[in-house]
């Protein structure tokens, strides 16, 4: 396998799960601000662009004008956001147009098709009325990808650095979800039992589609130190952190086996592994929540590094 | 169209008659409901957009990539006509291998008077490189596109022969892909030859054509020039279904005298390269030193014996315009036969008399840049207005070497799907021909374009022509 491809596959995966992870923090912010006066909601809409690292982008276009409006239009389609949904689906498409061959047919069409869809639906501002079934068609689109991918890809090495790009990719988006509201729930995460503002919390569990999990985990109570620990600790949400390591570690170890050989990225992640293994949700905020995510997601991204590195993605 | 030539339309008779090729397609057609016909032709488009089989143009904005336009009425061909058509081609072929070897050896064509000394001196085609070396196998061209056109019912002529790296097979494969999911039906009535391993000879081909350097089981590669390419999806289709790696020039390096792709793992030999880079941009040490889509050194290491480059370097000295007004002489020459298929007549602007010729005839032919291709930088007489004439006289007298012309030929026509029903459009024909040293194979079909404006002879994609599936009948 060339390494331009394995960086084709690692790359196509990582935009396609970023444009569904923007296209849930909207909805879950879209939401929030519904239900909100204009300073709140305002405020939500400002962390829903920090939450993706484009505040000064944002600014420069919009100064801090956070209004609905033009937060969505910014995150789905403006061209001065490299991170927009449009970009990710178009990177995602030249990716996967230049490793064709290492593509079932299906996932290659699934993708065309979701790139000619959604270019078609962000090729004007959205509205108001329209916003919902713009992002309920950008999750569909990506589910379908996925499912293709599910359904018709060889467990090979190519699948390795397919799901290698996945989860470093969720793993980050969901710890700079946690990042961003660590602010605003502070106090409530030290007061156990607080009831203080759980509309934010639900709001997170939106924003990674974990409403209904941890309802179903909990009994309807909602906690937020329980939510951290299913954020972060839990191993069977899928976009929680704990999760993501222990699939980077199978994909990592699917390399290893594949190539009889390991590389750094194995021993970070299994320094991560233990890590996330032997701490409880206590020591955590004991120790600083934000420090742990700021240190998780910096980890994170020398995992990506180091994988890029070792698999010969650039000459 | 030549001035009271009868055009000959392969479908139907001058009298309304349906030539027996088409006679069971016919027959089908009939049946069918003008309403479920015109939306299967809408489904088609929309197939070949989600599968992504799209070309982009030159000079239109970057990225853009158009369709090229598919007709669902097959072009045929009967078993009979074919065999013949065979036989011509794989003599043509035989003799384009044959003259390339001599021309980068002894010239003996040109010794013997039958080949002006200066259109190989003075041809940019030709490579110094290649003087005195033997690709592996002895194969020069192994891919050729042979462009043929007809004027009756067995008056197949060759137009051009594309011995560098012929394009458009993936065309021929999707479209009977297409052919068969849309009427799946047609096929159990009408037996048409198969296209479908066209891929796997190719692979095979291309390997029994591996260097000494090789091992048993020889690994090839697809070099493309990347995804903007206007042939881009054609590289990745072959790479796809030969189950060989599609590799870029930055993938490549000269790595222990061969020439390697990086993988995950490290740097891999590869023994066959299936290049669809054009020779300049193949090596910057031997060729353009500004060109990133190639492989510096490769040229020494393809000396050396360590690596097959397919087509060979060089070929392009058998497809020049120049050289095809002396195909039927280089056919002789070499097989000791008259040619089976006939050229289209040519003048040679830079003889003086065809150059009088030519200029007091511009509105009845077609003339064409000697090194030319895609239907760009030529002049089609009958078409063209006054002014358009004037000009084009005044550069061929500026550099008259640098044209050749031809009658404009009565192509024959086949009819397309529209709104209104079928209608007749000029076509030529692309067949596909595989060289190795175990032989030459040519896979029943081809490549059909077909001009769909009414009365246009251009059939070039890239100026509005679209594809048929053709189909080869069995016997």
């Amino acid at each position: 396998m060339l390494g331009r491809t394995a960086n084709g596959v690692f790359w196509m995966a990582r935009y396609l799960e970023r444009a569904e992870n923007t296209a849930r923090l909207l909805d879950a912010g879209f939401r929030m601000a519904l239900t909100r006066d204009v300073l709140t909601a305002e405020a939500e809409w400002r962390s829903v662009i920090a939450t993706v690292g484009q505040t000064a982008a944002f600014e420069a276009v919009h100064g801090a004008a956070y209004t609905g409006d033009k937060v969505w239009n910014f995150l789905l389609r403006d061209k001065a956001n490299p991170g927009s949904v449009l970009a990710m689906i178009e990177g995602a498409r030249t990716n996967a147009r230049s490793v064709r061959t290492a593509l079932t047919r299906e996932v290659w069409e699934a993708v065309n098709e979701s790139w000619m869809l959604l270019s078609e639906w962000l090729a004007r501002p959205v509205k108001e009325a329209m916003l919902g079934q713009v992002l309920a068609a950008i999750r569909r689109q990506m589910t379908l990808v996925r499912g293709a991918m599910d359904g018709t890809m060889l467990r090979n090495e190519v699948h390795n650095f397919m799901r290698l790009g996945t989860f470093i990719e969720r793993a980050d988006n969901t710890a700079r979800i946690l990042d961003v509201k660590y602010y605003v729930l502070l106090p409530s995460v030290a007061w156990v039992g607080s009831s203080l503002d759980n509309v934010q919390w639900e709001s997170v569990l939106r924003s990674v589609a974990g409403e209904r999990a941890y309802r179903w985990l909990n009994a309807g109570s909602t906690d937020p130190r329980g939510i951290a620990q299913f954020l972060i600790l839990d191993q069977r949400f899928p976009r929680s952190l704990n999760f993501c390591i222990d699939k980077i570690r199978s994909n990592l170890r699917g390399l290893a086996h594949e190539y009889g050989h390991e590389t750094e990225a194995h021993e970070l992640l299994r320094d991560l592994g233990t890590r996330f293994h032997q701490t409880t949700i206590e020591a955590v905020i004991e120790g600083g929540l934000h420090e742990f995510i700021v240190d998780f997601i910096a980890l994170n991204q020398q995992v990506a590094q180091t994988i890029e590195r070792d698999y010969r993605f650039y000459a | 169209m030549g001035r009271g030539a009868p055009v000959f339309d392969e479908m139907l008779t001058p009298e309304g008659g349906v030539r027996a090729a088409y006679a069971d397609y016919r027959d089908w057609f009939d049946e069918q409901d003008p309403a479920l016909l015109k939306r299967k032709d809408g489904e088609a488009e929309n197939f070949f957009r989600r599968t992504g089989i799209t070309f982009n143009v030159y000079g239109d904005d970057a990225g853009e990539e158009r369709l090229i336009p598919f007709d669902m009425v097959p072009r045929i061909v009967t078993a009979r006509e074919w065999r013949k058509l065979s036989r011509g081609i794989e003599q043509r072929v035989r003799a384009l291998n044959a003259f390339l070897h001599d021309i980068y050896h002894r010239q003996e064509i040109v010794r013997s008077g039958r080949l002006p000394q200066r259109l190989i001196a003075e041809n940019a085609a030709f490579l110094p490189q290649m003087v005195g070396f033997v690709p592996p196998g002895g194969v020069y061209t192994h891919i050729v596109g042979v462009d043929l056109v007809r004027t009756g019912p067995d008056e197949f002529m060759v137009l051009e022969d594309n011995a560098r790296t012929p394009s458009g097979v993936s065309y021929m494969l999707e479209n009977r892909e297409t052919m068969m999911a849309m009427f799946p039906e047609l096929f159990t009535r009408v037996k048409v030859a198969p296209v479908q391993d066209y891929p796997r000879r190719l692979a095979r081909s291309l390997a029994a054509c591996a260097p000494a350097a090789a091992g048993d089981r020889p690994t090839v590669a697809v070099l493309t020039p990347g995804i903007y390419n206007s042939a881009y999806f054609e590289h990745a289709f072959l790479a796809d279904q030969m189950g060989a790696e599609l590799v870029e020039g930055s993938d490549l390096r000269v790595v222990d005298g061969r020439v390697a792709m990086r993988t995950t793992r490290g740097y891999q030999p590869i023994d066959v390269l299936y290049r669809r880079v054009d020779d300049e941009y193949l090596d910057p040490l031997s060729f353009n030193p500004n060109s990133a889509l190639g492989v510096p050194g490769i040229m020494d290491i393809y000396r050396a014996g360590g690596i097959t480059i397919a087509n060979a370097p060089g070929t392009g000295i058998a497809d020049d315009k120049a050289i095809y007004s002396f195909m039927p002489e280089i056919v002789e020459f070499y097989t000791g036969e008259k040619p089976i298929l006939q050229n289209v007549p040519t003048w040679r602007c830079s003889e003086k008399d065809s150059l009088a010729y030519v200029l007091d005839h511009l509105a009845e032919l077609v003339v064409k840049e000697v090194h030319g291709s895609g239907g760009y930088g030529m002049l089609i007489g009958p078409t063209s207005s006054k002014k358009e004439i004037a000009a084009f006289a005044a550069k061929l007298r500026a550099k008259p070497e640098n044209y050749i012309a031809q009658p404009t030929l009565a192509l024959s026509t086949v009819p397309i799907f529209t709104k209104a029903g079928l209608a007749p459009r000029h076509v030529d024909l692309r067949p596909f021909v595989l060289v190795s040293p175990k032989g030459i194979d040519l896979t029943p079909g081809g490549l059909t374009r077909v001009a769909l404006k009414k009365g246009s002879l251009v059939v070039n994609s890239s100026q509005g022509g679209g594809t048929k599936d053709t189909w080869v009948l069995e016997d």
